[in-house]
Protein backbone atom coordinates (compact mmCIF):
# COMPACT_ATOMS: atom_id res chain seq x y z
CA UNK A 1 0.00 0.00 0.00
CA UNK A 2 1.22 3.58 -0.54
CA UNK A 3 2.39 5.54 2.32
CA UNK A 4 1.61 9.18 1.91
CA UNK A 5 2.34 11.12 5.38
CA UNK A 6 1.14 14.16 4.24
CA UNK A 7 -2.41 13.62 4.07
CA UNK A 8 -3.97 12.02 7.25
CA UNK A 9 -5.57 8.75 6.33
CA UNK A 10 -8.75 9.56 8.43
CA UNK A 11 -9.68 13.48 8.95
CA UNK A 12 -12.95 13.91 10.95
CA UNK A 13 -14.07 17.13 10.52
CA UNK A 14 -16.59 18.39 13.26
CA UNK A 15 -18.78 15.50 13.25
CA UNK A 16 -22.39 15.69 14.48
CA UNK A 17 -24.98 13.40 15.28
CA UNK A 18 -28.65 13.40 16.57
CA UNK A 19 -30.62 10.76 17.09
CA UNK A 20 -33.80 12.66 17.86
CA UNK A 21 -33.58 14.03 20.88
CA UNK A 22 -30.34 12.27 21.80
CA UNK A 23 -26.84 14.56 20.84
CA UNK A 24 -25.26 11.43 20.74
CA UNK A 25 -21.50 12.74 19.06
CA UNK A 26 -20.54 16.82 19.56
CA UNK A 27 -18.88 18.40 17.08
CA UNK A 28 -15.52 16.15 17.12
CA UNK A 29 -12.46 16.46 14.86
CA UNK A 30 -9.33 14.58 14.75
CA UNK A 31 -6.83 13.05 12.47
CA UNK A 32 -5.11 9.11 12.52
CA UNK A 33 -2.10 8.96 10.02
CA UNK A 34 -0.56 5.69 9.24
CA UNK A 35 1.22 3.58 11.06
CA UNK A 36 -0.92 5.08 14.56
CA UNK A 37 -2.85 2.84 16.20
CA UNK A 38 -5.43 4.85 17.86
CA UNK A 39 -7.12 3.95 20.75
CA UNK A 40 -10.84 5.06 21.40
CA UNK A 41 -11.73 4.87 25.26
CA UNK A 42 -14.68 6.01 26.61
CA UNK A 43 -17.75 5.13 28.77
CA UNK A 44 -20.50 2.95 27.08
CA UNK A 45 -22.62 5.16 24.98
CA UNK A 46 -19.79 7.64 25.01
CA UNK A 47 -20.51 7.91 21.34
CA UNK A 48 -17.64 5.71 20.12
CA UNK A 49 -19.34 3.05 17.91
CA UNK A 50 -21.76 5.91 16.56
CA UNK A 51 -18.62 8.13 15.77
CA UNK A 52 -17.16 4.54 13.87
CA UNK A 53 -20.20 4.38 12.18
CA UNK A 54 -20.15 7.68 10.83
CA UNK A 55 -16.76 7.35 9.37
CA UNK A 56 -17.20 4.14 7.71
CA UNK A 57 -20.53 5.70 5.92
CA UNK A 58 -23.22 3.42 7.89
CA UNK A 59 -24.81 6.16 9.75
CA UNK A 60 -24.86 9.33 7.96
CA UNK A 61 -23.51 12.56 10.08
CA UNK A 62 -25.83 15.49 11.42
CA UNK A 63 -23.40 17.79 10.49
CA UNK A 64 -19.57 17.58 9.66
CA UNK A 65 -17.70 14.74 7.73
CA UNK A 66 -14.79 12.47 7.65
CA UNK A 67 -12.43 12.06 4.86
CA UNK A 68 -10.94 8.51 4.38
CA UNK A 69 -7.29 8.51 1.97
CA UNK A 70 -9.34 12.18 1.15
CA UNK A 71 -12.42 10.73 0.11
CA UNK A 72 -15.61 12.17 1.29
CA UNK A 73 -17.78 10.19 2.94
CA UNK A 74 -21.12 11.96 2.38
CA UNK A 75 -20.19 12.18 -0.96
CA UNK A 76 -18.11 9.76 -2.36
CA UNK A 77 -19.06 6.67 0.33
CA UNK A 78 -17.95 3.84 -2.11
CA UNK A 79 -13.97 4.87 -2.43
CA UNK A 80 -14.16 5.08 1.84
CA UNK A 81 -15.58 1.64 1.74
CA UNK A 82 -13.34 0.62 -0.71
CA UNK A 83 -10.25 2.17 1.08
CA UNK A 84 -11.67 0.94 4.84
CA UNK A 85 -11.49 -2.28 6.66
CA UNK A 86 -14.26 -2.19 8.98
CA UNK A 87 -15.15 -4.71 11.84
CA UNK A 88 -18.26 -3.35 13.19
CA UNK A 89 -19.46 -3.84 17.06
CA UNK A 90 -19.60 -7.49 18.27
CA UNK A 91 -18.56 -8.80 14.57
CA UNK A 92 -21.62 -9.60 12.58
CA UNK A 93 -21.24 -12.91 10.60
CA UNK A 94 -24.02 -14.35 8.14
CA UNK A 95 -24.59 -16.95 10.55
CA UNK A 96 -25.70 -19.76 7.63
CA UNK A 97 -22.80 -19.55 5.87
CA UNK A 98 -19.33 -21.57 5.87
CA UNK A 99 -16.38 -19.57 6.87
CA UNK A 100 -15.01 -20.54 3.32
CA UNK A 101 -17.98 -19.41 1.31
CA UNK A 102 -18.55 -16.22 3.49
CA UNK A 103 -15.11 -15.29 3.01
CA UNK A 104 -15.28 -16.05 -0.94
CA UNK A 105 -18.80 -13.55 -0.80
CA UNK A 106 -16.60 -10.69 0.71
CA UNK A 107 -14.21 -11.09 -1.69
CA UNK A 108 -16.31 -10.84 -4.55
CA UNK A 109 -17.96 -7.50 -3.31
CA UNK A 110 -14.05 -6.53 -2.93
CA UNK A 111 -14.06 -7.16 -6.57
CA UNK A 112 -11.34 -9.97 -6.46
CA UNK A 113 -11.89 -12.99 -8.86
CA UNK A 114 -9.72 -15.92 -10.25
CA UNK A 115 -7.02 -17.22 -8.82
CA UNK A 116 -6.65 -13.54 -7.01
CA UNK A 117 -9.22 -14.27 -4.86
CA UNK A 118 -8.47 -17.89 -4.06
CA UNK A 119 -5.19 -16.27 -3.37
CA UNK A 120 -6.36 -13.53 -0.78
CA UNK A 121 -8.88 -15.98 0.64
CA UNK A 122 -6.27 -18.74 1.27
CA UNK A 123 -4.22 -16.04 2.91
CA UNK A 124 -6.15 -14.67 5.16
CA UNK A 125 -7.52 -18.11 6.72
CA UNK A 126 -3.79 -18.88 7.42
CA UNK A 127 -2.70 -15.59 8.28
CA UNK A 128 -5.94 -15.33 10.93
CA UNK A 129 -5.75 -19.18 11.52
CA UNK A 130 -9.30 -20.10 10.58
CA UNK A 131 -8.08 -23.38 8.69
CA UNK A 132 -9.68 -25.80 10.97
CA UNK A 133 -12.92 -24.22 10.52
CA UNK A 134 -12.76 -23.23 7.00
CA UNK A 135 -16.18 -25.94 6.12
CA UNK A 136 -17.99 -25.25 9.32
CA UNK A 137 -21.32 -22.94 9.31
CA UNK A 138 -20.40 -19.55 11.20
CA UNK A 139 -23.43 -20.28 13.73
CA UNK A 140 -21.36 -23.49 14.93
CA UNK A 141 -18.51 -21.76 15.97
CA UNK A 142 -17.20 -20.30 18.99
CA UNK A 143 -17.41 -16.64 19.86
CA UNK A 144 -13.42 -15.99 19.37
CA UNK A 145 -13.75 -17.77 16.18
CA UNK A 146 -16.63 -15.92 15.02
CA UNK A 147 -14.83 -12.66 16.16
CA UNK A 148 -11.73 -13.78 14.02
CA UNK A 149 -14.09 -14.52 11.10
CA UNK A 150 -15.20 -10.70 11.36
CA UNK A 151 -11.74 -9.94 11.21
CA UNK A 152 -10.48 -11.75 8.18
CA UNK A 153 -13.48 -9.95 6.61
CA UNK A 154 -12.18 -6.82 7.36
CA UNK A 155 -8.54 -7.66 6.45
CA UNK A 156 -9.56 -9.68 3.64
CA UNK A 157 -8.59 -6.88 0.63
CA UNK A 158 -5.64 -5.51 2.79
CA UNK A 159 -6.94 -2.45 3.53
CA UNK A 160 -4.61 0.69 4.50
CA UNK A 161 -7.18 1.51 6.55
CA UNK A 162 -8.51 -0.43 9.57
CA UNK A 163 -11.56 0.17 11.91
CA UNK A 164 -12.40 -2.15 14.56
CA UNK A 165 -15.18 -1.71 17.45
CA UNK A 166 -14.25 -3.44 20.82
CA UNK A 167 -12.27 -6.24 18.52
CA UNK A 168 -11.40 -7.49 22.03
CA UNK A 169 -14.90 -7.69 23.85
CA UNK A 170 -16.10 -10.91 24.62
CA UNK A 171 -12.56 -12.84 24.47
CA UNK A 172 -10.91 -14.92 26.88
CA UNK A 173 -7.08 -13.91 27.78
CA UNK A 174 -5.82 -16.07 24.92
CA UNK A 175 -7.93 -15.07 22.31
CA UNK A 176 -7.30 -11.26 23.61
CA UNK A 177 -3.61 -11.68 23.48
CA UNK A 178 -3.23 -13.14 19.61
CA UNK A 179 -6.10 -9.95 18.35
CA UNK A 180 -3.51 -7.95 19.98
CA UNK A 181 -0.86 -9.39 18.64
CA UNK A 182 -2.28 -9.32 15.34
CA UNK A 183 -3.01 -5.59 15.47
CA UNK A 184 0.35 -4.79 16.62
CA UNK A 185 1.65 -6.49 12.99
CA UNK A 186 -0.66 -4.13 11.44
CA UNK A 187 0.47 -1.41 12.73
CA UNK A 188 4.01 -2.16 11.82
CA UNK A 189 2.71 -2.85 7.75
CA UNK A 190 1.66 0.87 8.59
CA UNK A 191 -1.48 0.76 8.51
CA UNK A 192 -4.28 3.06 9.99
CA UNK A 193 -5.44 1.55 12.73
CA UNK A 194 -8.76 2.78 14.96
CA UNK A 195 -9.58 0.46 17.61
CA UNK A 196 -12.13 1.64 20.42
CA UNK A 197 -12.19 -0.23 24.03
CA UNK A 198 -13.13 0.10 27.19
CA UNK A 199 -10.39 -1.83 28.69
CA UNK A 200 -7.61 0.59 29.60
CA UNK A 201 -4.69 -2.19 29.28
CA UNK A 202 -5.36 -2.60 25.80
CA UNK A 203 -4.27 1.68 25.17
CA UNK A 204 -0.54 -0.06 26.57
CA UNK A 205 -0.45 -2.74 24.91
CA UNK A 206 -1.48 -1.78 21.29
CA UNK A 207 -2.41 2.38 21.02
CA UNK A 208 0.27 4.88 19.62
CA UNK A 209 -2.30 7.19 20.70
CA UNK A 210 -5.84 7.75 22.95
CA UNK A 211 -8.88 9.52 22.54
CA UNK A 212 -11.07 9.61 25.22
CA UNK A 213 -14.66 10.68 24.26
CA UNK A 214 -17.54 11.08 26.93
CA UNK A 215 -21.04 12.01 26.50
CA UNK A 216 -19.79 13.07 22.94
CA UNK A 217 -17.10 15.36 23.22
CA UNK A 218 -13.23 14.63 23.15
CA UNK A 219 -11.82 14.64 26.47
CA UNK A 220 -8.53 13.86 25.64
CA UNK A 221 -6.07 13.40 22.76
CA UNK A 222 -2.71 12.68 23.33
CA UNK A 223 0.06 9.43 23.92
CA UNK A 224 -0.39 6.71 26.34
CA UNK A 225 2.37 8.12 28.29
CA UNK A 226 0.29 11.70 28.54
CA UNK A 227 -2.61 9.88 29.83
CA UNK A 228 -0.82 8.47 32.20
CA UNK A 229 0.41 11.21 33.68
CA UNK A 230 -2.39 12.73 34.06
CA UNK A 231 -3.10 10.36 37.49
CA UNK A 232 -1.50 11.16 40.65
CA UNK A 233 -0.63 7.52 40.71
CA UNK A 234 0.31 7.11 37.06
CA UNK A 235 -1.90 4.57 35.93
CA UNK A 236 -4.45 4.33 33.32
CA UNK A 237 -7.82 3.60 35.43
CA UNK A 238 -7.01 6.15 37.68
CA UNK A 239 -6.36 8.94 34.59
CA UNK A 240 -9.66 7.98 32.87
CA UNK A 241 -11.65 8.21 35.91
CA UNK A 242 -10.46 11.62 36.90
CA UNK A 243 -11.00 12.63 33.41
CA UNK A 244 -14.55 11.10 33.06
CA UNK A 245 -15.32 12.15 36.73
CA UNK A 246 -14.10 15.69 36.42
CA UNK A 247 -16.41 15.98 33.37
CA UNK A 248 -19.17 15.17 34.60
CA UNK A 249 -19.31 16.95 37.89
CA UNK A 250 -18.68 19.89 35.57
CA UNK A 251 -21.73 18.75 33.98
CA UNK A 252 -23.35 18.19 36.97
CA UNK A 253 -24.80 14.65 35.43
CA UNK A 254 -24.13 11.02 37.54
CA UNK A 255 -20.97 9.55 36.33
CA UNK A 256 -22.21 6.17 35.89
CA UNK A 257 -24.86 6.62 33.26
CA UNK B 1 -21.61 -1.11 -15.19
CA UNK B 2 -19.49 -4.15 -15.22
CA UNK B 3 -18.97 -3.50 -11.76
CA UNK B 4 -22.75 -3.27 -10.66
CA UNK B 5 -23.20 -6.05 -12.42
CA UNK B 6 -20.80 -8.33 -10.15
CA UNK B 7 -22.01 -7.02 -7.05
CA UNK B 8 -25.30 -7.52 -7.97
CA UNK B 9 -24.26 -10.88 -9.01
CA UNK B 10 -22.38 -11.75 -5.70
CA UNK B 11 -25.18 -10.30 -3.69
CA UNK B 12 -27.69 -12.61 -5.60
CA UNK B 13 -25.54 -15.87 -4.98
CA UNK B 14 -25.41 -15.26 -1.11
CA UNK B 15 -28.90 -14.41 -0.76
CA UNK B 16 -29.67 -17.68 -3.31
CA UNK B 17 -27.09 -19.69 -0.20
CA UNK B 18 -29.07 -18.33 2.17
CA UNK B 19 -32.32 -19.40 1.05
CA UNK B 20 -30.93 -23.25 0.44
CA UNK B 21 -28.70 -23.70 3.37
CA UNK B 22 -31.74 -23.69 5.53
CA UNK B 23 -34.87 -25.64 6.23
CA UNK B 24 -36.82 -22.27 4.44
CA UNK B 25 -36.27 -23.42 0.61
CA UNK B 26 -37.32 -27.16 0.96
CA UNK B 27 -40.81 -25.99 3.27
CA UNK B 28 -41.73 -23.59 1.09
CA UNK B 29 -41.20 -25.62 -2.17
CA UNK B 30 -42.92 -28.34 -0.58
CA UNK B 31 -45.98 -26.82 0.71
CA UNK B 32 -46.26 -24.82 -2.69
CA UNK B 33 -46.48 -28.10 -4.65
CA UNK B 34 -48.80 -29.69 -2.43
CA UNK B 35 -50.99 -26.46 -2.19
CA UNK B 36 -50.81 -25.66 -5.78
CA UNK B 37 -52.00 -29.54 -6.31
CA UNK B 38 -54.68 -29.60 -4.12
CA UNK B 39 -55.60 -25.94 -5.72
CA UNK B 40 -56.23 -26.97 -9.17
CA UNK B 41 -57.27 -30.73 -8.63
CA UNK B 42 -60.04 -29.91 -5.96
CA UNK B 43 -60.49 -26.49 -5.53
CA UNK B 44 -60.21 -26.25 -9.73
CA UNK B 45 -62.06 -29.43 -10.72
CA UNK B 46 -59.04 -30.25 -13.08
CA UNK B 47 -60.44 -33.19 -14.05
CA UNK B 48 -63.98 -32.69 -14.13
CA UNK B 49 -64.02 -29.83 -16.58
CA UNK B 50 -62.55 -32.24 -18.95
CA UNK B 51 -60.79 -29.48 -20.84
CA UNK B 52 -56.76 -30.10 -21.74
CA UNK B 53 -55.84 -26.65 -20.17
CA UNK B 54 -54.15 -25.30 -16.97
CA UNK B 55 -56.59 -22.59 -16.04
CA UNK B 56 -57.68 -23.87 -12.96
CA UNK B 57 -53.90 -24.35 -11.69
CA UNK B 58 -53.05 -20.78 -12.50
CA UNK B 59 -56.91 -19.40 -11.10
CA UNK B 60 -55.44 -20.02 -7.81
CA UNK B 61 -51.36 -18.65 -7.83
CA UNK B 62 -52.85 -14.93 -6.66
CA UNK B 63 -54.02 -16.33 -3.58
CA UNK B 64 -51.16 -19.07 -2.87
CA UNK B 65 -48.60 -16.07 -3.54
CA UNK B 66 -50.31 -13.68 -1.20
CA UNK B 67 -49.43 -15.99 1.84
CA UNK B 68 -46.34 -18.10 0.30
CA UNK B 69 -43.72 -14.78 -1.51
CA UNK B 70 -44.43 -12.92 1.85
CA UNK B 71 -43.10 -15.76 3.62
CA UNK B 72 -40.07 -15.65 1.06
CA UNK B 73 -39.68 -11.79 1.18
CA UNK B 74 -39.99 -11.16 4.89
CA UNK B 75 -36.21 -12.20 5.75
CA UNK B 76 -34.95 -10.36 2.88
CA UNK B 77 -33.98 -7.27 5.30
CA UNK B 78 -35.46 -8.00 8.45
CA UNK B 79 -33.13 -10.60 9.05
CA UNK B 80 -30.13 -8.55 8.58
CA UNK B 81 -31.58 -5.80 10.81
CA UNK B 82 -32.12 -8.30 13.75
CA UNK B 83 -28.73 -10.28 13.72
CA UNK B 84 -27.01 -6.74 12.43
CA UNK B 85 -25.30 -8.32 9.68
CA UNK B 86 -26.77 -5.53 7.74
CA UNK B 87 -23.95 -3.01 8.80
CA UNK B 88 -21.49 -5.46 7.25
CA UNK B 89 -23.44 -5.49 4.06
CA UNK B 90 -23.83 -1.70 4.17
CA UNK B 91 -20.00 -1.00 5.31
CA UNK B 92 -18.94 -3.00 1.80
CA UNK B 93 -18.65 -0.83 -1.19
CA UNK B 94 -21.57 -1.69 -3.31
CA UNK B 95 -24.74 0.82 -3.34
CA UNK B 96 -27.98 0.73 -2.10
CA UNK B 97 -29.53 -0.05 -5.19
CA UNK B 98 -27.12 -2.97 -6.16
CA UNK B 99 -27.89 -4.95 -2.70
CA UNK B 100 -31.56 -4.30 -3.10
CA UNK B 101 -31.18 -5.54 -6.54
CA UNK B 102 -29.40 -8.44 -5.93
CA UNK B 103 -31.91 -10.06 -2.55
CA UNK B 104 -34.87 -9.44 -4.86
CA UNK B 105 -33.60 -11.14 -7.99
CA UNK B 106 -32.66 -13.87 -5.29
CA UNK B 107 -35.94 -14.24 -4.03
CA UNK B 108 -37.51 -13.88 -7.83
CA UNK B 109 -35.00 -16.63 -8.96
CA UNK B 110 -36.51 -19.02 -6.37
CA UNK B 111 -39.76 -18.62 -6.85
CA UNK B 112 -39.16 -19.52 -10.44
CA UNK B 113 -37.12 -22.76 -9.28
CA UNK B 114 -40.47 -23.36 -7.26
CA UNK B 115 -42.77 -22.57 -10.41
CA UNK B 116 -40.65 -24.70 -12.61
CA UNK B 117 -40.98 -27.89 -10.38
CA UNK B 118 -44.72 -27.64 -10.80
CA UNK B 119 -44.04 -29.24 -14.09
CA UNK B 120 -45.47 -32.40 -13.46
CA UNK B 121 -48.59 -30.59 -13.88
CA UNK B 122 -47.48 -29.67 -17.17
CA UNK B 123 -46.49 -33.36 -18.46
CA UNK B 124 -50.33 -34.28 -16.90
CA UNK B 125 -52.14 -32.04 -19.02
CA UNK B 126 -49.93 -33.14 -21.90
CA UNK B 127 -50.53 -36.33 -21.45
CA UNK B 128 -53.98 -36.46 -21.09
CA UNK B 129 -55.31 -33.95 -23.73
CA UNK B 130 -53.47 -31.67 -26.15
CA UNK B 131 -53.21 -28.29 -24.69
CA UNK B 132 -52.15 -25.01 -26.24
CA UNK B 133 -48.66 -25.20 -24.62
CA UNK B 134 -48.03 -21.42 -26.05
CA UNK B 135 -51.06 -20.42 -23.59
CA UNK B 136 -49.48 -22.70 -20.96
CA UNK B 137 -46.07 -20.90 -21.40
CA UNK B 138 -48.08 -17.31 -21.04
CA UNK B 139 -49.54 -18.36 -17.49
CA UNK B 140 -46.15 -19.45 -16.04
CA UNK B 141 -44.64 -15.79 -17.75
CA UNK B 142 -48.12 -14.24 -16.10
CA UNK B 143 -47.55 -15.78 -12.70
CA UNK B 144 -43.37 -14.90 -12.48
CA UNK B 145 -43.97 -11.59 -13.22
CA UNK B 146 -47.07 -11.29 -10.66
CA UNK B 147 -44.91 -13.02 -8.16
CA UNK B 148 -42.45 -10.40 -9.08
CA UNK B 149 -44.66 -7.76 -7.87
CA UNK B 150 -45.29 -9.69 -4.59
CA UNK B 151 -42.08 -9.81 -4.09
CA UNK B 152 -40.80 -6.45 -4.02
CA UNK B 153 -44.25 -5.43 -1.80
CA UNK B 154 -42.48 -7.95 0.73
CA UNK B 155 -38.45 -6.80 0.33
CA UNK B 156 -39.51 -2.97 0.53
CA UNK B 157 -41.95 -3.64 3.98
CA UNK B 158 -39.08 -6.41 5.42
CA UNK B 159 -36.64 -3.40 5.20
CA UNK B 160 -39.09 -1.66 7.03
CA UNK B 161 -38.99 -3.74 10.49
CA UNK B 162 -36.59 -5.85 12.82
CA UNK B 163 -39.39 -8.62 13.06
CA UNK B 164 -39.75 -10.78 10.21
CA UNK B 165 -43.57 -11.34 11.82
CA UNK B 166 -44.09 -7.77 11.10
CA UNK B 167 -42.82 -7.61 7.97
CA UNK B 168 -45.25 -10.92 6.82
CA UNK B 169 -48.42 -9.74 8.46
CA UNK B 170 -48.28 -6.14 6.61
CA UNK B 171 -46.86 -7.38 3.09
CA UNK B 172 -49.92 -9.92 3.24
CA UNK B 173 -52.43 -6.84 3.60
CA UNK B 174 -50.86 -4.38 1.53
CA UNK B 175 -50.57 -7.38 -1.74
CA UNK B 176 -54.23 -8.40 -0.47
CA UNK B 177 -55.24 -4.75 -0.84
CA UNK B 178 -53.97 -5.34 -4.62
CA UNK B 179 -55.56 -8.33 -5.35
CA UNK B 180 -59.11 -6.80 -3.92
CA UNK B 181 -58.65 -3.64 -5.66
CA UNK B 182 -60.42 -5.21 -8.88
CA UNK B 183 -62.92 -6.97 -6.90
CA UNK B 184 -66.85 -5.95 -7.10
CA UNK B 185 -66.50 -5.34 -3.29
CA UNK B 186 -63.85 -2.40 -2.78
CA UNK B 187 -64.91 -0.88 -6.40
CA UNK B 188 -68.77 -0.66 -5.40
CA UNK B 189 -67.57 1.36 -2.19
CA UNK B 190 -66.24 4.07 -4.55
CA UNK B 191 -69.00 3.66 -7.43
CA UNK B 192 -71.86 6.36 -7.43
CA UNK B 193 -69.05 8.71 -6.13
CA UNK B 194 -65.84 8.88 -7.28
CA UNK B 195 -65.57 9.92 -10.79
CA UNK B 196 -65.47 6.71 -13.25
CA UNK B 197 -61.65 7.86 -14.33
CA UNK B 198 -60.57 6.75 -10.72
CA UNK B 199 -62.54 4.04 -10.35
CA UNK B 200 -60.52 2.41 -13.25
CA UNK B 201 -57.85 3.65 -11.98
CA UNK B 202 -58.49 1.44 -8.91
CA UNK B 203 -59.61 -1.15 -10.36
CA UNK B 204 -56.14 -1.47 -13.27
CA UNK B 205 -53.95 -1.61 -9.78
CA UNK B 206 -55.12 -5.17 -9.27
CA UNK B 207 -53.25 -7.99 -9.35
CA UNK B 208 -56.26 -9.52 -10.60
CA UNK B 209 -56.99 -7.90 -13.40
CA UNK B 210 -53.74 -7.88 -15.31
CA UNK B 211 -53.00 -11.31 -14.43
CA UNK B 212 -56.80 -12.82 -15.84
CA UNK B 213 -55.52 -12.10 -19.45
CA UNK B 214 -52.26 -13.63 -19.52
CA UNK B 215 -53.25 -16.45 -17.86
CA UNK B 216 -55.97 -16.71 -20.94
CA UNK B 217 -52.55 -16.55 -23.10
CA UNK B 218 -53.07 -12.99 -23.72
CA UNK B 219 -49.96 -11.24 -23.05
CA UNK B 220 -51.08 -7.47 -23.39
CA UNK B 221 -47.56 -5.81 -23.56
CA UNK B 222 -49.54 -3.30 -20.89
CA UNK B 223 -49.97 -6.17 -18.67
CA UNK B 224 -46.08 -7.01 -18.75
CA UNK B 225 -45.88 -2.77 -18.41
CA UNK B 226 -47.57 -2.47 -14.96
CA UNK B 227 -45.97 -5.78 -13.65
CA UNK B 228 -42.85 -4.38 -14.09
CA UNK B 229 -43.33 -0.74 -13.48
CA UNK B 230 -44.63 -1.99 -9.97
CA UNK B 231 -41.88 -3.89 -9.19
CA UNK B 232 -39.42 -0.78 -10.09
CA UNK B 233 -42.03 1.44 -7.92
CA UNK B 234 -41.82 -0.90 -4.81
CA UNK B 235 -37.81 -1.63 -5.31
CA UNK B 236 -37.18 2.14 -5.64
CA UNK B 237 -39.46 2.22 -2.43
CA UNK B 238 -37.35 -0.30 -0.83
CA UNK B 239 -33.88 1.59 -1.49
CA UNK B 240 -34.99 5.02 0.23
CA UNK B 241 -36.67 3.11 2.93
CA UNK B 242 -32.87 1.94 3.81
CA UNK B 243 -31.12 5.01 3.04
CA UNK B 244 -33.53 7.16 5.20
CA UNK B 245 -32.09 4.48 7.87
CA UNK B 246 -28.92 5.60 7.83
CA UNK B 247 -30.30 9.30 8.95
CA UNK B 248 -31.64 7.99 11.82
Amino acid sequence: MAIETQTPAIEVKALDKRFGPIHAVRDISFSVHHGEVLGFLGPNGAGKSTTMKMITGFLEPTGGTALVNGHDVTTDPISVKTAIGYLPEGAPVYAEMTVGGFLNFIAEIRGLDGREKQRRVDKIIKQIHLDSVVNQTVDTLSKGFKRRVGMAQALLHDPDVLIMDEPTDGLDPNQKHEVRSLIKAMADEKKAIVISTHILEEVDAVCSRAIIITAGRILFDGTPDELRSQSDKNNYDDAFRKLTTRFYASQGESGQS
Amino acid sequence: MNKNYKNIRAILKRELYGYFSTPVAYVFIVVFLFLTGIFSFYLGAFYERGQADLEPFFRFHPWLYLFLIPAIAMRLWSEERKTGTIELLMTLPISITEAVIGKFLAAWCFTAVALFLTFPMWLTVNYLGEPDNAVILAGYSGSLLMAGGYLAVGSCISALSKSQVVAFVISVVICFLFILSGFPLVLDFFQGWAPQALIEVISSLSFLTHFDSIKKGVIDLRDVIYYLVFICFWLYANVVVIDSRKAA
